[in-house]
């Protein structure tokens, strides 16, 4: 495969919360304009905006977010377009960014993702996050998004004998990361029985183990070698590995309901084209919507067996200065879950670890992963960065 | 709730499959599922034939819906299960005549045509399958 080297040049991102005074696009435009800042570049270098997002259409009645972001950035002209994987709308945006100069086509590109979930009541947006399943078929149950990951968490817990109070640990985890994290909605810490007496949503999945609902928007640049040689930048970031792959959306048609064949998929290609393996990652996002699904996820993507986890979350290993330093930014849980932007976050996140800029850096870190998950994983997108220099 | 909810042709073009659990058989590999479909999700055979599912199943795992979605809001708290009937094949669909305290995974179901919500005063009422326990 005869590909263009990709670059991280530049990121921003807002903080994550209630944003009562702030639109959809006021908040992309801010993430935007520090990554361009961020990167040294002018907006007028940029070729292509993709963004990301889920529920515009839903939530503020308003689509065709790619001309509308380049309007309110001042350059009207570029190619730009929306792009929408439900939860990896953000990762799925940056994995088409990452194509489109891959392909040698653009030498830079602005990436963001943005979503705005406080213009809605709840039940408005239940009804918004349950669209990333089948709307004839699973919507129509009556099932909300959080009631489909209970039915994996349910079955995850019957079938490996694995104890609720061991899985609700990674909310706790989440939790003591973001009070260092100054873009992250929940600063303060939980206690394991604050979270296992905190209310029922959809059993057996509490209120303390689920992302909140929150508006926010980060943003990075791409570019190619090419780009970077003729600015004159200084650029310490590629893009080791992009990777995208999907499953059924529903849970009916799955044949194993505790893993997510799209992760493995995606993990595997990713690994090969970073020429890495799980034990070479320094620090990883990943995308804990819900307590069970980080457990889930450590075990898919190679760092334990199946049903084992939540070990290395009881023992330590996902810590800052351990095994595998996971979700240092708080994770979905508490950094929050904005979630069309929130793979960008995750990639920003990656960035700055490498950047040795992160809240929680991780010493040396040269090796990064975020993973991303749409739906109740009928997409998953992994990217790998990796430092340069 | 989408617009697509409350569209009164949708309610009408899926009335076949959601009344009678119609699903489809795969020809090639010999799975199952619901709805049915052009195109088998396992081995991709275009094979594939339109079977009426079996009516009795069991509880592969389940949930209790506590913070419905907008058109739901007003059944609140209610289950819905994963159903694996006897064939194999799963079912996404609400338990009835069952308290969300006497669920349990592994539990026998069948088939029942119930009501699943109302949409307004002057909107569709739209039926399909939940399950209860079987009755003796």
């Amino acid at each position: 495969m005869n590909v263009e080297k990709v670059f991280v040049v530049g990121g921003g991102a807002t903080k994550i919360g209630e944003h009562w005074d702030k639109s959809l696009r006021t908040l992309f435009v801010e993430a935007a304009l520090e990554a361009v800042k961020d990167g040294g570049i002018e907006l007028s270098d940029v070729e292509a905006v993709y963004v990301g997002n889920m529920s515009s259409g839903e939530l503020q009645g308003q689509e065709h977010l790619g001309s509308l972001m380049a309007t309110w950035l001042g350059i009207p002209g570029v190619a730009a377009a929306k792009i929408e994987a439900a939860c990896a709308s953000g990762s799925a945006a940056f994995h088409q960014a990452y194509l489109a100069v891959a392909s040698g086509v653009y030498d830079c590109v602005l990436v963001g993702g943005v979503e705005k979930m406080t213009d809605a009541v709840v039940h408005d947006v239940t009804a918004a996050l349950v669209m990333a399943d089948d709307a004839e078929y699973t919507a129509f149950t009556g099932a909300s998004f959080v009631g489909l990951n209970a039915i994996v968490y349910r079955y995850y817990m019957e079938k490996y004998g694995v104890k609720q109070e061991d899985i609700a640990l990674f909310s706790v985890h989440d939790h003591k990361y973001a009070v260092d994290n100054p873009h992250a909605q929940f600063r303060f810490t939980v206690t394991l029985e604050k979270v296992l007496s905190s209310p029922l949503v959809a059993d057996p999945i509490r209120l303390l183990e689920c992302s909140p609902i929150g508006d926010g928007a980060a943003a990075l640049v791409l570019c190619t070698e090419k780009f970077i040689k003729e600015k004159g930048l200084n650029v310490a970031v590629e893009v080791a590995a992009s990777t995208a792959a999907t499953d059924t959306i529903s849970l009916a048609d799955r044949e194993d309901l505790t893993t997510l064949t799209a992760t493995v998929k995606a993990a595997k290609k990713a690994y090969r084209t970073a020429k890495i393996e799980p034990k070479d990652i320094d620090v990883m996002e990943i995308h804990d919507a819900f307590t069970i699904l980080g457990v889930i996820h450590l075990e898919d993507l190679g760092f334990a067996k199946k049903g084992e986890g939540w070990k290395l979350v009881k023992e330590g290993e996902i810590e800052k200065d351990a095994k595998i330093p996971t979700n240092l930014s708080g994770g979905l849980k508490a950094r929050g879950h904005p979630v069309g932007a929130t793979g960008v976050y995750q990639i920003y996140e990656i960035y700055q670890q490498l950047m040795g800029k992160a809240p929680n850096q991780v010493d040396g870190a040269e090796i990064g992963l975020a993973q991303s998950v749409g739906g109740v994983g009928g997409t998953v997108v992994i990217n790998i960065l990796r430092r340069v220099r | 709730m989408g617009l697509s909810a409350s569209s009164v042709p949708r309610v009408w073009r899926e009335r076949v499959v959601k009344y009678r659990l119609l699903g489809s058989k795969c020809i090639k590999c010999g799975k199952t599922t619901y709805p049915p479909r052009k195109v088998c999700p396992y081995c991709g055979s275009t094979e594939l034939e339109e079977v009426s599912l079996p009516k009795k199943g069991r509880v592969l795992s389940y949930t209790v819906i506590r913070a419905p979605p907008k058109s739901y809001l007003k059944y609140s708290p209610y289950v819905v299960a994963l159903v694996e009937l006897e064939d194999g094949t799963r079912v996404l669909a609400q338990l009835t005549d069952i308290e969300p305290n006497e669920v349990k995974s592994g539990m026998v179901v069948e088939a029942v045509f119930r009501r699943y919500r109302e949409q307004g005063e002057d909107g569709i009422i739209e039926y399909g399958i939940k399950f209860r326990p079987p009755i003796k």
